[in-house]
């Protein structure tokens, strides 16, 4: 490559475009495969389930029992008023939320900026429990706490968690960070002149924020509402654990239902394909409307925006922000604390209940623990290295416009964003655990990854791929391509321009993206319930096996373990020199 | 594969049906083989293989415990248990077999049904331990000798002492169907717990579906392993547990939980618990190894002693302080009878409780 590269022209042309350079045809094809191999070989799969009788021919049944049968509409209705709740919830708690710590003198704005960054790394299932132990309508420690202040009846509760407003306010409390960093990134970028012109233009505070802030982070609410939506409508912990005690299904719980003894896995494509088609569009209709509502405050050389002063109500503000913040983080993790170390998980802790018995048992005889863990952690540490390496390649060769064609790179990078994770373990699942099959007459042999450690971690850079590739295209778009080539111009191959210029430049973006892929597969669910083995179970399947025999005790131990290894590497990923921590758009189960 | 099939129609037949793939040819035996001894010849080669692959429904404490023991009595021998409700097991090990994950050596089942099916589909190798052959009844072993009953455990009702009023303590499954257990109850599931598929047909058959329709009426807290009513009860969650296991709830009242346990007077679904050691197991020598531990009257106490379980095994007697077990008023299971209708179970059940 070194070599083709020096016979190339090494000087650019005048539109800043590189010259392709003669291994661009391979480069693009053997990316584009993976990436057809990832993604669209599940989905051909899942369509094909989908339309598939038992026997194997063509039909439209399955379709008409997910849309016709009461056991499928009523799921698909719940879904629906879940992902709105939690859409509309989500933004009416994040936006303001995103604007005190982007916009206004708040006091402690790191501090809830961090605290909002806990929420996000919290597993969603695992807040749920947290939840069952805080607001069960007997047990829970808050119900507990209430009905010691006001003398109620013992079967009387203020709370319940197992009710649908229970699994929205659940889902709301680990979507809402979506919005918030959406809403406060978008902020941050807002030049204050605009706001200082509308200003000195006699406007009020209240017309400068409806005339000018508020339609300028309108297209990140819109897109965070969005967000908000698919990522409730896709979740499957949280109603899992909430949800079926209540006595409901999610369409992702009944998916996963359909995989039980005698599994129906027809069935089971026909009803991903709604959820596809909706975050599809969905998704389609997110790009134009923030292709049109998108301002351009790009250009030119603005200062920092001023801190909108908030006088008295800085304190209240702040004191509200971290009320709002006990729900997500400091109860629940305060209940998960209470329950790995008392004896009783819905007693609070006392010098009389403090036991290590849980601790002892998930480390010392519980004889999955430390087979899952290292299955996790490995799973973790190699989907985030291969998912950043190919996201930086290929946002390499999308922006930097390297290879004929880099624009279908960039559109299949993205394309999975699109496909919930309970979607895509069905879709795998039908890929890599086939027999033989005939097409066209060739006999195409199986490939059979179920049972091993790969089609995890297939699913796992799959399901990163689009936050990835979106969070490093735009570090490297941030690094303007005249720093390369100017290096090449003094002489430097392009590998070389790379090594020396971008690569350092990019570091801190690269060692992000990392992080974010590690922390996202330790905590991912949905895809890994459909594709785990006995062998290859990790960490967030291991949990949720032991929810359904009630085991809180160990759950907890397992959760704060799996939150503190997961700090640990962040901070020692970002002891890097040069290093911050960064958070976008992601999904997860 | 050793078979191909190239036809399309076989392909999603055999990903559709995952059970119906047969990956061993079935065969059937007429009669079990010669009872074998714990002889320092298996002990030795399933040291060589230093590890077993235990599935079992058994509550994980209690499994980890016992494997703990076996671990002690054969150092060198890694016990791995792999826990989860029986129908969950059975899920999983049709999909791994599908797959050519031949990952199990030895199963313990609470849906003795499951031990049919897999013998016929002839995954199943014979085995017979001696204290089976000589100090089981013949009803808690399989005639060809490829699996054995080694605990039994009993569907029961149970209460919180603390929010029922001893008046109000139920004495049957009907008087669940009172008003006063409107949002009171904790009920496990037939689709992941085997004990409670086993009761649940059992009871369909005794006191008719009718009962279940009424049950969902009350508004029951659906859980699923039929490990965890105890629990819910044990702390208060719910007043009443509709059914589950009956050694956790003794368990739990041990540990201080004011929990009472209720033989319902309809009488207790007996849950026959049995183990099956697998033709293709990795661990062959191991498998057989814990199956004849298992059946031994020492592993057979070591239950006992741990879990308050009942046994089959003649010369180990139940746990002081509990009934005898020909004194609780059985209601009998049929797991030949189980494995036609379990699908159809499974069906009425989700449609009559929605979940």
């Amino acid at each position: 490559m070194t070599d083709e590269s020096v016979k190339s022209d090494p000087v650019p042309n005048r539109g800043g475009v590189v010259r392709r350079f003669d291994a661009s045809g391979p480069v693009l094809m053997l990316f584009s495969g993976i990436l057809v191999l990832l993604i669209v070989l599940p989905l051909i799969w899942l369509i094909l389930f989908a339309f598939a009788s038992k026997d194997g021919g063509f039909t439209i049944a399955n379709f008409v029992t997910i849309f016709g049968d009461p056991a499928f509409q009523e799921p698909l209705v719940t879904t629906l008023i879940i992902a709105v709740s939690v859409g509309l919830i989500c933004s009416i708690v994040a936006a303001p939320m995103g604007w005190l710590v982007a916009r206004s003198d708040m006091p402690g704005r790191g501090v809830v900026r961090t605290l909002v960054t806990a929420s996000f790394v919290t597993p969603p299932f695992l807040g749920a429990i947290a939840w069952e132990l805080l607001a069960a309508p007997n047990s829970g420690l808050l119900n507990q706490a209430w009905r010691g202040l006001t003398g109620a009846q013992p079967d009387q509760h203020l709370l319940n968690i197992y009710t649908l407003p229970g699994v929205i306010f659940v889902i709301v409390c680990y979507t809402f960070p979506y919005v918030f960093v959406l809403v406060a990134n978008a902020l941050d970028r807002v030049p204050g002149e605009l706001e200082d012109a509308s200003s000195m233009l006699g406007a009020r505070s209240w017309t400068t924020a409806r005339r000018i802030t508020i339609p300028m982070a309108l297209p990140a609410i819109l897109a965070g509402m969005l967000i908000a939506f698919l990522q409730a409508m896709n979740l499957f912990g949280s109603p899992a654990i909430l949800a079926i005690p209540a006595g409901f299904h999610t369409m992702t719980t009944k998916i996963w239902t359909l995989f039980q003894f005698p599994p129906k896995l027809e069935l089971a494509a026909a009803a991903a394909v709604p959820l596809l088609v909706l975050t599809v569009v969905l998704l389609r209709a997110q790009a134009q409307v923030l292709g049109r509502r998108s301002y351009a405050v790009l250009g030119g050389k603005y200062g920092a925006p001023r801190p909108v002063p908030l006088g008295a109500f800085r304190w209240l503000a702040f004191a509200l922000c971290m009320a709002l913040l006990m729900l997500p983080v400091f109860l629940p993790y305060g209940a998960l604390f209470n329950a790995a170390f008392s004896k009783f998980p819905s007693k609070i802790l006392t010098w009389e209940t403090l036991s290590m018995q849980n601790v002892h048992f998930t480390f010392f005889e519980l004889s999955q623990t430390w087979h899952v863990m290292k299955n996790t952690f490995l799973l973790g540490a190699l989907s985030a290295t291969l998912g950043t390496v190919m996201a930086l390649v290929i946002s390499y060769l999308a922006i930097r416009k390297a290879v004929r064609g880099h624009q279908m790179l960039g559109f299949l990078a993205t394309a999975p964003i699109a496909i919930p994770g309970i979607v895509l373990g069905v879709g795998l699942f039908l890929a890599y655990t086939r027999p033989w099959i005939s097409v066209g007459g060739i006999d195409i042999p199986p490939i059979v990854l179920y049972g091993t450690l790969w089609i995890l971690l297939i699913a796992y850079v799959t399901i990163e791929l689009p936050a990835a590739y979106q969070q490093l295209s735009s570090s490297l778009q941030a690094v303007h391509v005249e720093l390369e080539e100017a290096s090449r111009i003094l002489g430097a191959t392009r590998l070389k321009a790379l090594r020396q210029i971008t690569a350092p430049l990019l570091l801190s973006g690269v060692i992000a993206t990392w992080c974010f892929i590690f922390v996202a597969v330790v905590r991912e669910l949905s895809a890994a319930a459909i594709l785990f083995t006995s062998d290859t179970k990790v960490l967030s399947v291991l949990i949720f096996d032991l929810k359904e025999s009630g085991d809180l005790g160990a759950i907890a131990v397992l959760g704060l373990t799996m939150l503190v290894v997961t700090t640990i590497v962040i901070a020692g990923a970002n002891l890097i020199p040069g290093t911050r921590h960064g958070m976008g758009q992601r999904r997860d189960g | 594969m050793t078979k191909r099939d190239p036809s399309r129609r076989a392909l999603i037949k055999s990903a559709g049906g995952l059970a119906t793939t047969l990956a061993f040819p079935a065969r059937v035996l007429s009669q079990a083989p010669a009872a074998e001894a714990i002889t320092p010849a298996l002990i030795e080669a399933a040291k060589k293989e230093g590890k077993v692959n235990f599935y079992t429904a058994m509550e994980i404490n209690i499994a980890q415990q016992f494997s703990k023991a076996f671990e002690a009595k054969f150092p060198g021998i890694a016990v791995k248990v792999e826990r989860s409700g029986s129908e969950r097991v059975f899920s999983r090990i049709a999909q791994e077999y599908a797959s050519k994950i031949t990952n199990v050596d030895i199963v313990n089942t609470t849906d003795a049904a499951h031990a049919y099916a897999w013998k016929k589909q002839g995954w199943l190798a014979p085995y017979v331990p001696a204290d089976a052959a000589t100090d089981f009844d013949a009803l808690y072993k399989d005639k060809d000798g490829q699996f054995a009953v080694v605990r039994i455990v009993f569907v029961a009702i149970a209460y919180n002492t603390q929010l029922v009023k001893p008046e109000d303590a139920p004495k049957g499954f009907k008087d669940l169907l009172k008003p006063i257990w409107v949002a009171k109850l904790v009920k496990a599931h037939p689709s992941y717990s085997g004990a409670i598929m086993t009761s649940t047909f059992a009871m369909a058959r005794d006191l008719g579906w009718s009962y279940f329709e009424a049950l969902a009426k009350q508004k029951i807290m659906q859980v699923q392993s039929a490990v965890d009513p105890p629990k819910k009860v044990a702390f208060g969650e719910r007043a009443a547990m509709a059914d589950g296991a009956d050694y956790i709830t003794i368990l739990e009242k041990e540990k201080g939980a004011p929990i009472e346990l209720v033989y319902p007077v309809e009488g207790a679904p007996i849950i026959n618990s049995p183990n099956a050691v697998f033709k293709a197991a990795p661990n062959p020598n191991a498998a057989r190894l814990f199956q004849n531990w298992f059946c031994t009257p020492e592993g057979q106490e070591k239950l006992v002693a741990i879990s308050g379980q009942y046994v089959p095994h003649r010369k180990v007697r139940s746990k002081p302080g509990r009934p005898q077990l020909k004194d609780i008023k059985i209601m009998r299971d049929d797991p030949e009878a189980l494995l036609k209708v379990a699908d159809e179970i499974k069906a009425k059940y989700a449609s009559i409780f929605k979940v």
